[in-house]
């Protein structure tokens, strides 16, 4: 099973390490992460995907939470959230595909952020299925290039995190 | 306010930690730090191999309660120092190791002895530091030790750069530390603690399973008083030998791969297991699927990722041991389990530990049980690792905790020599006896030098089978008896295949350990006889220097009884063949 985690963590020198490394050793594989600063300069967010049953799952929070540079750690499953990631795809263009593509880009509400003689950078957010779906969609128009971001996540209504 | 320089700010911050004695040795990117060493009171001692400087911080460490210390330098001196790092993180050793590194300025750049030892030693250690500006080295001391002493304890390095120990600022060591991402939490949920009470005070055939954490929280008496009241048997981990009293009915001795046939019987027989400060490593459990099926597991340890790691816990107790078990007891009912320890006694008589007495033969665990005797179990015996560890396990009676120590998780070959000079350096009262294998005692006995330049009389004896014996145990079991490797007598001329070693037809043994110990100045018995075992120990303790024994055992003894790698604790060998 897929889960999303948040890791509030000290923003300092080797966090991202510490991090990595623990699932590097404990065999734990990580789907996605992206990590930024937080309003808060000293502490950082990290939003960790992974996949495994729910012993792992625990295990994986249990171990995050032992770190010294974790502050608190999250499993936003069992909560309602809102989940973004990003994808920039550079789709080659040709006179058959064009209007196809055009399309595609219009109904999944995506943008073009580059346009040139023979390709457009698309810039896609949403959830990762979303993200998927769009991806599997142009593939036959050929991906020239692409790169996409980890998901980010917050819940919903109230801040479980800092309780505000 | 004074000014004082980072390498003076470090050896104030370990006078301020009331540091007994500091282990290390030093290199260029150390400089400053040893020469405001010089001008201090610290109590530096000077080692041959820095990874003998942290197994005696270790020893200090486990022997004392205390937490062990260790300065080295950059480079090669800190890359020497992952072992000791490693299996002090094992076994939940408080360490405090320092180690110079290159000026922050050409970090990065390959420098001369330039190691990244924060990124090495990661996953090692409980947490570790590297400090970029003098003016956060007193508070990353301080967190440093509050980290390696509190919750589940653990070793700690801080990597000093060699102009941040040259650079100066105003020293203040904080009394308090506040680290908002680190608040160990000690008290058991109280629910969990009574749920737990409930379901021991329901059940018939309980036992207890306790570990070093018994040890490291001081909650022997806890244990000892819950399990008399309850008739509750208690079997215990290798860290935890001494934890509990061995001549009571209740005590099961030692479980697991190497452990008393009754103690895996009365697990595996058990309805409810309780855990305490124990992680079920699986030279414990045996084949984890079939350990201890029938029974609930309660299990209480500080560390939440220790519990549902390995066994599913269906009462988990985050807490301090004597904490949490203070609590239990209030709850738990007076009971007298008759059948239950019925059975328990007839176990440990169908299988008591054994070998063979009669046979005039110099047989290893003859001298162990000898030493035991000598000494009342009163002293502080350390061991290497091999199967003179699991004979010392087995058949050293320690009368206390902290008086048996041994490298459990890492099973670190090379541990037990400089760990008994570290363990001698914080008891200078009491007796420290290493009781070492042929082939471990080599890889750290340079560390004779200390001992005899410190006048600390550590007693070595070495258990002689001329052959790393652990590892040929499993090749004449499981691998048809081909010793691939494991003599170490073996030379050029001696027949490609062997399996049939005898001290009379074999190459003369070397090092000879005699003239090696004289030449340290150590006195040095050698003892090829069962008779002369007794009057040899005798001789070993009434001097008052180092002494290396070296006992030349049976070759081919094997430890018994074991429990084979993957197997359940039920498919228990008690003897060969048997
Ligand atoms: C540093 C290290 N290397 C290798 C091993 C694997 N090993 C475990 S026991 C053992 C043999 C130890 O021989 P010795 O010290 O003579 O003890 P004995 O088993 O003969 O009593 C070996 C090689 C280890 N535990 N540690
Ligand atoms: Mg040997």
């Amino acid at each position: 099973m897929r889960h999303t985690i948040s890791v509030l963590v000290e923003n300092k020198f080797g966090v991202l390490a510490r991090i990595s490394t623990l699932f590097a050793a404990r065999g734990f594989n990580i789907d996605s992460l992206a990590v930024g600063e937080t309003e808060n300069p000293a502490i950082s967010s990290m939003t960790i995907v992974v996949k495994g049953d729910d012993r792992i799952l625990e295990q994986i929070t249990k171990q995050l939470n032992k770190l010294i540079d974790v502050i608190k750690v999250n499993e936003f499953n069992d909560i309602e959230h809102v989940e973004r990631g990003i994808c920039l795809i550079r789709i080659g263009l040709n006179k058959s595909n064009r209007n196809e593509v055009m399309n595609m880009i219009e109904i999944f509400r995506s943008k073009i952020i580059d346009v040139s003689q023979s390709s457009v950078i698309v810039e896609v957010s949403g959830s990762e299925d979303k993200i998927n779906d769009f991806v599997g969609k142009v593939v036959p128009y050929g991906i020239k290039e692409m790169c996409r971001t980890g998901v980010i996540a917050l819940h919903r209504g109230q801040s479980v995190i800092e309780g505000k | 306010m004074v000014k004082r320089t980072g390498a003076q700010i470090l050896v104030e911050s370990l006078l301020k930690e009331n540091v007994e004695v500091v282990f290390g040795l030093p290199g260029g990117q150390a400089l400053p730090m040893f020469d405001a060493i010089h001008g201090s009171e610290l109590n530096f001692i000077l080692v041959r191999h820095e990874q003998a400087a942290s197994h005696m911080a270790d020893g200090y460490a486990r022997s004392t309660g205390k937490p062990g210390i260790f300065i080295v330098t950059s480079g090669p001196g800190a890359t020497n120092i992952v072992t000791g790092l490693c299996n002090a993180y094992m076994d939940s050793v408080p360490l405090v190791g320092i180690s110079g590194q290159v000026a922050t300025s050409v970090i990065g750049q390959d420098a001369f002895q330039e190691a990244d030892i924060t990124g090495i030693t990661r996953p090692v250690t409980k947490h570790n530091f590297l400090v970029k500006d003098v003016n956060d080295l007193a508070k990353t001391l301080k967190e440093a030790f509050y980290i390696a002493t509190t919750g589940r304890p653990g070793p700690v390095l801080v990597d000093i750069p060699v102009d941040v120990q040259r650079a100066s600022c105003e020293f203040v060591y904080p009394d308090k530390v506040d680290i908002r991402s680190y608040k160990p939490n000690y008290n058991g949920h109280p629910i969990q603690i009574k749920k737990a009470a409930e379901v021991i005070n329901k059940s018939e055939r309980p036992v207890f399973h306790i570990g070093a954490g018994i040890v490291a929280s001081n909650a022997e008496n806890e244990i000892f008083e819950i399990s008399k009241k309850c008739n509750i048997p208690v079997t215990n981990t290798l860290l935890a030998i001494g934890a509990y009293p061995l001549d009571t009915n209740l005590s099961l001795g030692m479980l697991g791969m190497y452990g008393t046939f009754c103690a895996n019987k009365v697990v595996q027989a058990a309805d409810v297991v309780i855990s305490v400060g124990a992680r079920f490593n699986d030279r414990c459990t045996g084949e984890v699927c079939e350990f201890a099926k029938n029974a609930k597991k309660i299990h209480i340890d500080i560390d939440p990722t220790s519990i549902s790691k390995v066994v599913d816990a269906d009462i988990p107790v985050v807490g301090d041991a004597k904490m949490v078990l203070k609590e239990m007891a209030v709850f738990m009912d007076n009971k007298d389990r008759k059948d239950w320890l019925k059975a328990i006694d007839a176990w440990r008589t169908e299988h008591p530990l054994c070998y063979n007495k009669n046979d005039g033969k110099l047989h290893p665990q003859y001298v162990v049980e000898k030493i035991s005797e000598l000494t009342r179990g009163e002293a502080i015996v350390v061991t290497e690792v091999g199967q003179h560890q699991m004979w010392s396990a087995q058949y050293y009676k320690a009368k206390n905790s902290r008086l048996f120590l041994s490298s459990g998780g890492l099973g670190t070959m090379g541990f037990g020599y400089p760990a008994g000079i570290g363990a001698k350096f914080g008891n200078p009262d009491k007796e420290v006896i290493v009781v070492a294998g042929d082939g471990s005692f080599q890889m750290n006995m340079q560390e004779m030098a200390v001992a005899v330049l410190n006048d600390i009389d550590v007693k070595v004896v070495i258990l002689n089978n001329q052959y790393l014996g652990n590892v040929r145990q499993w090749q004449e079991m499981f691998y048809g008896k081909r010793y691939s490797h494991t003599c170490l007598a073996k030379r050029k001329k001696c027949p490609k295949w062997c399996n049939s070693p005898k001290r009379d037809t074999c190459p003369v043994y070397v090092p000879d350990f005699l003239k090696w110990a004289q030449s340290y100045g150590a006195l040095g018995i050698r003892v090829t006889e069962k008779n002369d075992v007794e009057p040899a120990l005798k001789e070993m303790l009434r001097t008052k220097n180092s002494v290396v024994l070296d006992v030349w055992t049976e070759i081919e003894e094997n430890v018994f009884p074991m429990v084979p790698v993957g197997a359940s604790l039920d498919n228990i060998i008690t003897r060969m063949n048997g």
